[in-house]
């Protein structure tokens, strides 16, 4: 039976507003066009919401499936969730409508063409997370770029060209050599069906070569040390917004992408080179704490803390095992909360006083109680904090990975420490001391807006913090699928391969 | 088959429309001076236009006349209507353009169409004779479409240059159909292939140093590294209007007889010019890609772009397989749309005080001709390769092709291909990097000063169309024909 497209739906939904938005005319259009927007995604966020609710957690199978016709030759628009995606999905939809209202003051110029780059990029994620056939989910994948250099591009600060250049040409340079292993892919399966190809088995050595190429998109998407340099440029180049939803959820597509892809698809070539994973995230942990601490401008410092945080979540996956892929999983959800908070926190002082050098601060806690309370909070969410989400999945990793490298969790261990020392620093130097400065004196505490964004993303790190089975009850069956399917595949070659 | 005095006429029906037509409006501009230059655009995109029904009516497998010196299959019929579309457009162009300029001659459009005449011919070519005849038939007609600004020094530099070239390459090519045809005895391609096939040894010398040469004499037509010279300095003289239509329509035309040289007469040596191919397609996708990056005239730039494009197309080629081909035909009809979408683009950019060709012209055009500034946006984004626009798709079919030829080798050793690949899809990063820049300066820089309202509709409605067809390519009601109609094109050739 035909059922109801819900996917395509929810994907396509901000398009419609993209389409409002260009027939807006006339008096007070910008006004206008961000309602619309903020509509938009809301509605995409409560249609999303029916996945929440209906979503069969029993089943590792992919639901709400869609499939058609499209280019011919086994090449279909197949789209679906299982239960890890769908985390991915919600927190997009999620995210979306804060990150609307991240700009609605600090936006002033060419507001539409803001708006509707946001709201393309909200299709071009959502796709990505739904997409279940390889061309279709580079499509999503690739194309999510366009918006991105846009956005940072034309709203950003001021070294924007070379970030915005620099975060396309990354990029795409790590996508084209996996555009070509999925061409072979394509030939080898002759589909690029994503359910299809994760049982089929590529011969060993062609896996390494697979691997490595799916490897260089991921990892310049997560990003992993040593090519983890376009972020810091593009985030402290980026208007709020744009940092929000890059940390958010354009770094958590490499991560998903592991999980989608490398694992399932090549299980013995991602076990041999697991060791290159561990030497590159223990480094990117460690190696880019350093780098923050260092650091005065205060986006850049939050930047560094994301990779150091990816570091983690590529760690989990390469755990093979339910808890630390669980709690890769868990990492990214609340990196996207926590970060995106971060950042929403860095931009609210920036839209005052227009710096993020952190000497240029200091004492906002006596003018500004509520918002040093918010900034506190997602501090502490940051290093870890028992009760957020963070420590729920940085705990499940390193228990993931005890069990499989104990010098690896050691390094990534340790990292914590050097975490919790930048970020206490950092918001020591902020808030806490004198309020010295005189033009600090006038700033504004939280506005009704400001608070409205916060408070959801407070209320769900504490939850996930406090009561994580809520999301984990999703992810369960098909991350001990995933699990049981790699560990199958690796013993049937051990098995062809024994004499 | 009785015998009759006069050859089959019928699949040659479309060429002599054009041919008398183009005599028919000869004459009224003649008679009535270049008052009646409209008109006779106009007529002439016409004849254009119905030569294309009647090439798009005839659909049916091989069928040779005269002699068997001209062929029409489902591979011409695919290549002529690129070419038809790429020709009528490109005249719908220039209209605007001569007007405003004051330039209106009715000679121009009369010249496109005996050049387009002369492409059909090389389409059809089964033949060395019939393919020179058509090439310069087309040759010819292009020396004088470049330097049709006869008073402007850059237009007749271009000119100039660009007959000097064309005629070594010309003789070059003779030189080598002279050789083929000493060794091999005959001049007609079926022949060749056939006697070639049934020889006992390999190919004589003599013939591979021909083809050889053949294949250089058509290289130059086609703009292919090495014998790229004269394009950027030729798109940069010419008139805007004629680069528009130098950029599509001869390139499809000549590639289109390269495939047929190739396949028919050198079926059976495909291992000694899938090296020359190679080497070509990774030299024009590598210089076009990095020899662009510092350019400042946007014609200029277009000019590499289309050399490293042509290197995109021949990785088809190079692939030497039924979905090489079929990409490399798909690859040409999306080329054309983002070409002539660009040159539309490129011809709207006109100031109080005349034209202006610099990429930095554009600055801002976001904010003062937000339309086409996204129009424009799109095609570069879309020449870059970026999904989902068209041009992704355009490189997806090539090099999917040769990855799967690469991988099919039962040997597994065919690192050549893969290594064309590789390096292919590298370069197409860096080609991203100056269409980015186009992007960047219209989006991201302030505005200076205003283009003028563009007066032209038939420009404004390219423009838009092409853009809408770059975007929705994606949809299976838009790509489903153009991949089934390249199928059974490829297919015409290679079973």
């Amino acid at each position: 039976m035909e059922h109801f497209p819900i996917l395509s739906i929810i994907t396509f939904l901000p398009l419609i507003g993209v389409f409002f938005i260009l027939m807006i005319k006339g008096e007070n259009a910008d006004q206008r066009a961000k309602h619309v927007a903020l509509f938009t995604t809301v509605f995409t966020f409560i249609v999303s919401l029916i996945l929440w609710f209906t979503f069969d957690k029993t089943t590792a199978d992919f639901q709400f499936v869609e499939k058609a016709a499209w280019l011919g030759d086994n090449i279909n628009y197949h789209m679906g969730v299982d239960g890890i995606s769908i985390l991915f999905v919600m927190l997009t939809t999620f995210i979306m409508p804060i990150v609307i209202l991240t700009g609605w003051i600090s936006v002033k110029s060419r507001v539409k063409e803001y708006l509707i780059a946001f709201l393309i990029l909200e299709t071009l994620m959502i796709g990505v997370f739904c997409a279940l056939d390889l061309v279709l989910f580079y499509l999503f994948f690739e194309g999510g770029l366009i918006p991105m250099f846009l956005i940072i591009g034309v709203w950003g600060g001021k070294n924007r060209v070379y970030a915005s250049y620099k975060l396309f040409l990354y990029t795409l340079l790590g996508s084209v050599l996996m555009l070509l292993a999925m061409m072979y892919m394509y030939f080898q399966a002759g589909t690029t069906d994503i359910p299809t190809l994760m049982a089929y088995d590529f011969a060993i050595d062609a896996q390494t070569w697979l691997f490595l190429a799916f490897f260089a998109s991921f990892a310049v998407k997560v990003p992993m040390w040593p090519v983890h340099t376009w972020l810091p440029d593009a985030h402290v180049q980026a208007p709020t917004a744009g940092s929000v939803i890059l940390a958010g959820v354009l770094l958590k597509m490499g991560g998903y992408g592991f999980l989608r892809f490398s694992l399932p698809m090549f299980p013995v070539a991602s076990v041999d080179l697991a060791w290159l994973i561990y030497t590159l995230s223990v480094i990117a942990i460690i190696y880019t704490s350093l780098v923050a601490l260092m650091q005065d401008d205060m986006k850049k410092m939050i930047a560094y803390s994301s990779v150091a945080h990816m570091g983690f979540v590529t760690l989990g996956i390469f755990a093979f095992n339910v808890q630390g892929i669980e709690g890769a999983i868990m990492v990214m959800l609340a990196h996207g909360l926590v970060a995106s908070a971060l950042f929403l926190c860095v931009g609210v002082i920036y839209d005052r006083l227009h710096t993020r050098e952190i000497d240029r601060y200091g004492g906002l806690v006596n003018i500004m109680p509520r918002y040093a309370l918010v900034f506190m909070f997602f501090t502490m969410a940051a290093v870890g904090l028992p009760g957020t989400g963070n420590f729920v999945g940085e705990l499940l990793v390193l228990i993931g990975l005890f069990k499989v490298n104990i010098w690896a969790a050691f390094f990534a261990a340790t990292g914590l420490v050097l975490g919790a020392a930048y970020m206490l620093w950092l918001y020591r130097k902020v808030v806490f001391g004198e309020l010295v400065k005189p033009d600090l004196k006038a700033m504004l505490d939280l506005s009704k807006r400001e608070i409205l964004i916060f408070a959801p993303l407070i209320f769900f790190t504490i939850w996930m913090g406090v009561y994580p089975s809520t999301f984990m009850d999703f992810m369960h069956v098909s991350v001990e699928n995933l699990v049981t399917n790699h560990q199958a595949a690796l013993s049937a070659v051990a098995e062809t391969m024994a004499p | 088959m009785t015998e009759t005095l006069l050859p089959d006429l019928a699949p040659a029906y479309g060429e002599i429309f054009m041919a008398i037509g183009a005599m028919a409006l000869l004459m009224l501009g003649v008679f009535r001076g270049n008052k009646s230059t409209e008109l006779v655009s106009l007529l002439t995109a016409a004849v254009m236009i119905i030569t294309l029904i009647i090439t798009v009516t005839w659909n049916s497998t091989a069928v040779y006349t005269f002699e068997n010196m001209f062929v029409v299959d489902r591979f011409t019929s695919f290549m002529k209507i690129l070419v038809l579309v790429a020709s009528a457009l490109a005249v719908f162009m220039s209209m605007q353009y001569f007007k405003d300029e004051k330039e209106e001659r009715f000679e121009y459009p009369i010249l496109v169409l005996l050049a387009t005449l002369g492409m059909m011919v090389m389409i059809s070519a089964n033949d060395l004779m019939s393919l020179y005849m058509g090439l310069e038939l087309q040759s010819l007609s292009l020396y004088v479409l470049a330097s049709i600004r006869r008073d402007s020094e850059l237009a007749t530099e271009a000119g100039l240059k660009y007959f000097v070239l064309g005629a070594l390459s010309s003789g070059i090519l003779l030189f080598g159909s002279s050789l083929i045809y000493g060794f091999v005895g005959s001049t007609n391609f079926t022949v060749i292939g056939e006697t070639l096939s049934q020889a006992s040894h390999g190919p004589d010398i003599g013939v591979i140093i021909g083809m050889v040469l053949v294949l250089a004499g058509l290289a130059f037509k086609i703009s292919a590294v090495p014998f790229h010279m004269w394009t950027p300095d030729v798109y940069q003289g010419a008139p805007t209007p004629v680069t528009a239509f130098f950029a599509v329509a001869p390139k499809v035309a000549a590639l289109a007889l390269l495939v047929r040289v190739l396949y028919v007469p050198f079926g059976e040596m495909s291992e000694s010019w899938t090296q020359v191919i190679v080497f070509m397609s990774l030299a024009s996708m590598v210089l076009g890609s990095v020899a662009a990056v510092v350019q400042t005239n946007i014609k200029r730039l277009m000019a590499y772009s289309s050399i490293g494009h042509i290197g995109f197309a021949l990785v088809g080629l190079a692939a030497g397989s039924q979905e090489g081909l079929r990409g490399l035909v798909i690859y040409m009809a999306i080329y054309l749309v983002m070409n002539v979408g660009t040159f539309a683009c490129i011809l709207a950019m006109r100031r109080k005080d005349g034209m202006v060709e610099d990429i930095s012209d554009l600055a801002g055009l976001a904010q003062t001709r937000p339309a086409m500034a996204t129009a424009l946006g799109i095609f570069m984004l879309s020449l870059a390769g970026i999904p989902p626009l068209a041009g992704f798709w355009g490189k997806w079919y090539v090099f999917k092709a040769v990855i799967a030829t690469a991988v099919a080798d039962p040997m597994a050793t065919n690192y050549g291909l893969i290594t064309l690949a590789v390096i292919g899809v590298i370069a197409s990063v860096v080609g991203a990097y100056y269409y980015l820049n186009i992007i960047k300066v219209m989006f991201f820089n302030e505005p200076e000063a205003e283009f003028v309202l563009q007066k032209s509709r038939k420009l404004k409605a390219i423009m838009g169309v092409s853009a809408a067809l770059m975007v929705l390519f994606l949809l299976p009601q838009i790509n489903a024909p153009v991949l089934e109609y390249a199928r059974m094109a490829a297919a015409a050739l290679i079973s």
